[in-house]
């Protein structure tokens, strides 16, 4: 059976074989070298990359805003430490115990609780759920009580936004609140420093300034398994502050406009005449923007946006209001400006029974009984409308839009400061022909001299032509926010032709607030400290008819969508003027009773505070 | 039988002096490299894997040691034995086996679940060397004789792929198939074969099952399904790319640490060390395989008898496939097919087949003057 030769043959074959198998082995052995050479070497870069995406996660924190201060450094937005009530359900015993007793301490509502196990499903055990954005110290030091009961739950530090003064400056600084989808479309920043629950600015100088306000996040990077849960922290990277603004406001004067306005609806603003700063700046009614910082409540808000006096309104810069007999500083100066007047330029103003009548249309004077003879002065000094009437139909309205104009009415103060801000309207022939396509009508020029009819300006417009008008006629532009200083090349530019008609108009101002039959007389200032000229404004809200007229009812009679607006434009102190103001109590009859008076509350503190104000501005230097 | 000069038994001393030591070193290093990995695998704490690992190690090792002592003679007279033995295993675990995930693999000995598989890996090449080592050359190309080879292997890969486990039936296939290149058979009937295969290939993929179809597209393109069945391997690629010229270090491969890696302790096990030991590393288990594999075919050429040199040739080429099957799957070269690296990969029938095969080659080399009739 075994045969040697047959042996040989075999063992011959088996290593020629061999031979050939082995060529095969060293050949795939070369290959699987050249492969790991080519990953682990060639390609290491590509990979080390991939595995630590796959296991390095970052986690961005809340940045820490910027904070608001007032002209004096005091905090008008700040930060806050609230404390926030976490959950990891991994670490809960029981969940549904743990949120029942949670219920109980905390006097969660139903829904609360519901949303709570509700996100529990949504997230994975080890991650967090925040059951409270905000504990009151009250609910704090109660969970602090039982937390040794409450395995997994823990009460954590956080910063939240906080309105010190409240409702005093919601309409200047807006409020901020959870960011919504749309914040983050519209804003990239946020996009990139958005983390859940992050608060931005929704409306006013919060929003205009989101991207210095927001501040850097905290990074910290974990490194995570294949499941996504955190191993071990591998750094933290600190974030940095968002940068802090210094608004030009005065609170002391802010609450003052606020407590002034309270129960009324309209804005009161106070501007620097040289700087354009602005000293105070409110709307009425306001709101507190503190309940919006952790979502505000159904009720509250339903309340706020159904008010009819429009809380919501910034209406210092949104609201539109026809300026009354306020234009008609504009309207004189235009005329003696435009040389179709000289101030003797005399008028004889005959009562309501010898209105002016133009093309079959009458135009009354605002007193019955007319005012006889006026010039200028006089005309200025108790409003009389005949008078604005006959010199507005001579300078025809081209000319006169050209003065308003260049006084700051018709465009946005702030550019592009606030959103929403707006232009207002100053008529002309070429804006009726191409805005309305008709010709203009002598008419519209009539009432547009007393600021009825198409004009429509904002408060602070007013507040600007005023001041322009009390620094002697010079280009000045208006900042809320200091060392926000762009440079304009014609800040300070003269917008005069003749500097004495200025001084004309302010005499003439002068004379409407601290001479007898003076409009505001009742609301002047005799100490010349605190002696401030202005003009006052009543914007009819809807048209006079004769029946109307007939009747002649006290503003108390009439239905409150139906009262006039009151208007008051001022400047302070008259020798050396300062501040200039301008006042409007939506619906609040005339000018001279309702919104003068405020003038001269308001006057009182400006002066007196005036020093203080110029100190720290000799000290804000000394810090920059 | 006058002629039979060296078949007298050997005294220890001739047996320890024709001991490879150089495989039984390179075989320790491997497996204290592979109980060191498997610590890694567990994440630098002595847990399950390691433990067990280390004791079946521990338990087999000198098992080895004390089966190549075993004239391999014995083995001889016993294969065919061994090959029934494991094939009536294989019966009985398709009866009686015990299944998970969702395949049928193993049988419960209750100190430890057999996988039979494994076992006929060596029992195939044992079988078949004894079959050829019979038959004359001139006989080798006759119809039965192929007939009777073929049904050796046919019937435990048929068992095997009703478990089912393609990889295995795959790895018991080419490890008989070789024995039959070997033993020369004629290249041409390779050649033919060959061609039919390839040929038959699209009908051969209709009949695998989804996941198989699934893991060979995945194969092709693992980016189709980065979380799915593509996973394991970019993960895999990821691991071993990332471990660069040097590795990561020991215990740091971050993949593995952070369970990225799928099966570390098993086929991906080779993943894990490339991730932490790098490039040279790499090569280096690579290296220490390939002496192995050295050490079995000088094993084989020295050995007298024709029964031992195929079978050293033919476990030789088992090792080889192993390695290179393992190795090209968790660089992505091949569709993944559960194949475990020797010794390394955690899996105790596995580790008992590949040291039962070596203590069948080291009994060889001391045995090498050793002739069989």
């Amino acid at each position: 059976m075994f045969d040697e030769s047959d042996n040989v043959r075999k063992i011959n074959t088996i290593n020629r074989r061999l031979f050939i198998i082995t060529a095969a082995k060293i050949l795939v052995f070369f290959g699987l070298t050249s492969r790991l050479f080519s990953l682990q070497v060639k390609q290491n870069n590509k990979y080390l990359t991939l595995s630590d995406k796959n296991r390095i996660r970052e986690s961005k924190l809340h940045p820490v805003r910027g904070e608001f201060r007032d002209y004096f450094g005091n905090v008008i937005a700040g930060n806050n430490e609230v404390y926030q009530l976490h959950i990891v359900p991994e670490q809960v015993e029981d969940f549904r115990y743990i949120t029942l007793r949670l219920k109980n301490i905390l006097n969660l509502s139903e829904r609360e609780f519901q949303k709570i196990h509700k996100k529990r499903k949504k997230i994975k055990a080890w991650e967090t759920i925040v059951v409270s954005d905000n504990l009151s110290w009250e609910q704090f030091s109660k969970v602090n009580n039982y937390l040794h009961e409450l395995i997994g739950v823990k009460t954590v530090l956080s910063i939240s936004r906080i309105y010190p003064f409240n409702e005093n400056y919601t309409h200047v600084l807006g409020y901020v609140s959870q960011a919504n989808e749309k914040d983050i479309v519209d804003n990239k920043n946020i996009k990139e420093k958005f983390v859940p629950g992050i608060r931005v600015g929704k409306t006013g100088l919060e929003k205009t300034f989101e991207n210095v306000l927001l501040g850097e996040n905290d990074i910290q990077r974990f490194e995570v398994n294949a499941y996504g849960r955190k191993i071990s922290q591998l750094n933290y990277q600190k974030g940095s502050k968002g940068q802090d603004l210094n608004l030009t406001i005065d609170t002391e004067i802010q609450k003052l406009c606020t407590e002034l306005l309270k129960d009324k609806a309209g804005s009161i603003c106070v501007m620097d005449i040289f700087s354009g700063e602005i000293i105070a700046m409110q709307s009425s009614p306001s709101f507190d923007p503190n309940l919006f910082l952790f979502g505000i409540n159904q009720d509250d808000w339903q309340l706020i946006r159904n008010n009819p006096m429009k809380p919501l309104l910034n209406k210092t810069i949104n609201g539109r209001y026809s300026p009354g007999s306020t234009i008609k500083p504009i309207v004189a100066l235009s005329a003696l400006e435009n040389e179709v007047i000289n101030p003797e330029f005399t008028v004889h103003c005959k009562g309501h029974k010898h209105p002016l009548e133009l093309y079959g249309q009458t135009y009354h004077c605002w007193k019955k009984e007319g005012h006889g003879f006026v010039n200028l002065k006089e005309g200025m000094k108790q409003s009389c409308d005949t008078y604005f009437y006959e010199i507005s139909r001579r300078l025809g309205v081209d000319r006169l839009s050209e003065t308003a104009k260049k006084f700051g009415l018709g465009k946005k103060v702030f550019g592009e400061l606030f959103e929403n801000e707006k232009k207002g309207l100053v008529p002309n022939t070429i804006w009726k022909k191409n805005a309305l396509g008709q010709s203009w009508v002598l008419g519209e020029t009539i009432i547009t001299g007393i600021g009825q009819g198409f004009i429509q300006t904002t408060p602070i417009q007013l507040c600007l032509m005023t001041a322009q008008i009390a620094n002697g006629g010079y280009k000045i532009y208006p900042k809320i926010v200091l060392n926000n200083d762009q440079q304009y090349l014609d800040k300070y530019k003269p917008l005069f032709k003749n500097s004495k008609n200025i001084k004309i108009i302010q005499k003439a101002m002068f004379s409407s607030t601290n001479e007898v039959r003076g409009t505001s007389y009742k609301s002047r200032i005799d100490d010349p400290k605190y002696r401030f000229a202005g003009k006052t404004g009543t914007a009819q809200v809807k048209r006079i008819t004769e029946k109307d007229r007939e009747l002649d009812l006290k503003t108390f009679e009439i239905p409150y969508e139906e009262r006039d607006h009151a208007l008051y434009v001022a400047f302070g102190p008259y020798k050396n003027p300062q501040y200039a103001t301008s006042i409007i109590i939506e619906h609040g009859g005339s000018g001279g009773t309702t919104a003068a008076p405020i003038a001269k509350k308001l006057f009182k503190l400006i002066i007196d505070r005036h020093k203080l104000r110029q100190s720290a501005k000799g000290k804000k230097y000394l810090d920059i | 039988m006058s002629f039979n000069n060296f078949s007298h038994e050997l005294t220890l001393f001739q047996k320890i002096k024709n001991y490879d030591f150089i495989l039984l070193f390179c075989i320790l290093i491997l497996g204290i490299t592979s109980i060191f990995t498997m610590y890694s695998t567990d994440g630098g704490e002595v847990l399950f894997h390691t433990k067990s690992h280390f004791v079946k190690f521990s338990i087999f090792f000198p098992m080895m040691i004390v089966l190549s002592f075993i004239n391999i003679k014995y083995w001889h007279a016993g294969s065919y034995l061994f090959y029934v033995l494991i094939l009536g295993l294989l019966v009985w675990v398709a009866l009686y086996g015990v299944t998970a995930s969702g395949s049928r693999r193993w049988i419960n000995l209750y100190f430890l679940n057999l996988q039979p598989s494994e076992l006929m890996k060596i029992a195939v090449i044992l079988c078949l060397a004894k079959f050829f080592h019979r038959i004359r050359t001139t006989s080798t190309n006759s119809f039965t004789s192929i007939l009777v080879s073929l049904t050796i292997i046919i019937i435990p890969s048929i068992l095997v792929i009703t478990q089912p486990d393609l990889g295995t039936a795959i790895l018991i296939s080419f490890s008989g198939l070789i024995i039959l290149w070997f033993s020369g058979l004629r290249i041409k009937y390779f050649i033919y074969s060959f061609l039919i295969f390839i040929t038959s290939l699209p009908f051969i993929i209709s009949f695998l099952k989804p996941y198989q179809k699934l893991r060979i597209l995945t194969f092709i393109n693992p980016e189709r399904d980065p979380l799915g069945s593509g996973y394991q391997i970019i993960q895999s690629k990821i691991a071993v790319g990332s471990g660069g010229i040097t590795g990561k270090g020991f215990l740091k491969g971050t993949q593995s640490y952070l369970d990225f890696l799928p099966e570390k302790h098993t086929d991906f096990i080779f993943t894990l060390f490339s991730e932490e030991f790098g490039f040279v590393g790499s090569i280096l288990l690579l290296l220490l395989y390939s002496i192995i594999i050295y050490r079995i075919i000088r094993a084989g050429l020295i050995s007298r008898s024709f029964f031992s040199r195929l079978f050293c040739f033919g476990f030789s080429f088992a090792i080889f496939l192993y390695v290179a099957t393992n190795i090209s799957m968790v660089l992505g070269l091949l569709p993944t097919v559960g194949s475990p690296l020797p010794i390394m990969s955690y899996g105790g029938s596995s580790l008992l087949a590949t040291m039962i095969g070596f203590s069948i080659v080291l009994s060889a080399s001391v045995n090498h003057r050793q002739n069989i009739l």
